[in-house]
């Protein structure tokens, strides 16, 4: 029984670290490298939906990881190539969204959500006390 | 009256929900910020052996043009090249393939099968040009208007309908007709 939970433990243990990414695409430069995984990290891939192209298996992923340390090899920086994609995928391609006219209500929301929560609660309380 | 105010709410959330839902609108579609923007140019490798590169001029030089994304593993591309095959009879319209990190010899034992509605056909076999137009799969089509901007973009397969409803009255809106 213990072997098999030390195996299972194993097994999720390397599970965690499969990557989506293969060994050919790494770069040579360890900093290279880590930057790359950084942009990818909150690129989204737009086959998938719900994955970051550094998750994703789809064929459109790694074509977009390619694309992304293409441009760091090429010496672009970090927002260039951002912005790169997002002009031809669209804020979509963005996992965290920008703060932006069309995206306050994204932002802001849970804030509003919350404070009204609070205040109806504070109203329900004190007709509560009052009653009681 | 307060008492019915959480049953309102209710009731209005309900409705905008089921609205929503009844609009038949797909959550997964993506709208192209290509659209009104240049075709990027580019230079693909012919897919007809011995056959002239595909560039962006020559796609602007026949516009108003369609630029077709597909692929000889893709099974929807296999229902849509009737629908091209059908348009590209309209004169007053241009369409163009780009075989998409496709082996050459694959795609055209495809349009060979299936008949080749290309007026001239390129292969991107890096995806790099799917790239650059923002590309999500295949089969994908740009309409190109006679300036070289992007009109509009179709994610999937193009049906009778979608050519009967959208592409003719795009090309026909921006002077189609050579």
């Amino acid at each position: 029984m213990r072997i098999l939970i030390a195996l299972l433990a194993l097994f999720f243990l390397f599970q965690a670290e499969a990557l989506a990414l293969s060994p050919d695409e790494v770069m040579a430069d360890p900093g290279q490298e880590a930057r790359a995984r950084a942009i990818t990290r909150n690129l989204r891939c737009v086959v998938c939906q719900g994955e970051s192209i550094d998750d994703s298996q789809a064929g459109l992923a790694r074509d977009m990881r390619h694309f992304v340390r293409a441009e760091i090899a090429a010496g672009k920086g970090d927002d260039e190539i951002i912005e790169g994609l997002r002009t031809r995928y669209g804020d979509f391609v963005l996992m965290r969204p920008r703060l932006g006219f069309n995206t306050l209500l994204l932002w802001a929301g849970p804030f509003l959500v919350l404070v009204s929560g609070f205040l109806v609660a504070r109203r329900v309380f004190a007709r509560g006390k009052g009653e009681g | 009256m307060t008492r019915f105010l959480p049953l309102a709410l209710l009731a209005c959330l309900v409705l905008v929900f089921v609205g929503v839902l009844l609009s038949g609108r797909d959550p997964h579609a993506l709208t192209s910020p290509m659209i009104g923007k240049p075709l990027p140019a580019f230079e693909l490798s012919s897919l007809a052996e011995g056959g002239l590169p595909l560039t962006d001029k020559t796609v602007t030089a026949g516009a108003p043009a369609i630029l077709n994304f597909f692929a000889s593993w893709c099974l929807p591309c296999r229902v849509e090249q009737p629908v091209l095959l059908r348009l590209a009879e309209d004169r007053r319209i241009a369409v163009f393939g780009v075989a998409w990190k496709d082996d050459p010899a694959a795609a055209r034992a495809f349009l060979k099968e299936t008949g080749d509605p290309f007026t001239g056909s390129g292969l991107d076999r890096s995806g790099g040009l799917a790239l650059d137009l923002g590309v999500t799969g295949v089969p994908e089509s740009f309409i190109i208007g006679r300036d070289g901007r992007v009109l509009y973009r179709h994610a999937g397969p193009l049906t009778d309908r979608d050519v009967a409803e959208i592409v003719l009255p795009l090309i026909e809106e921006n002077g189609g007709g050579r």
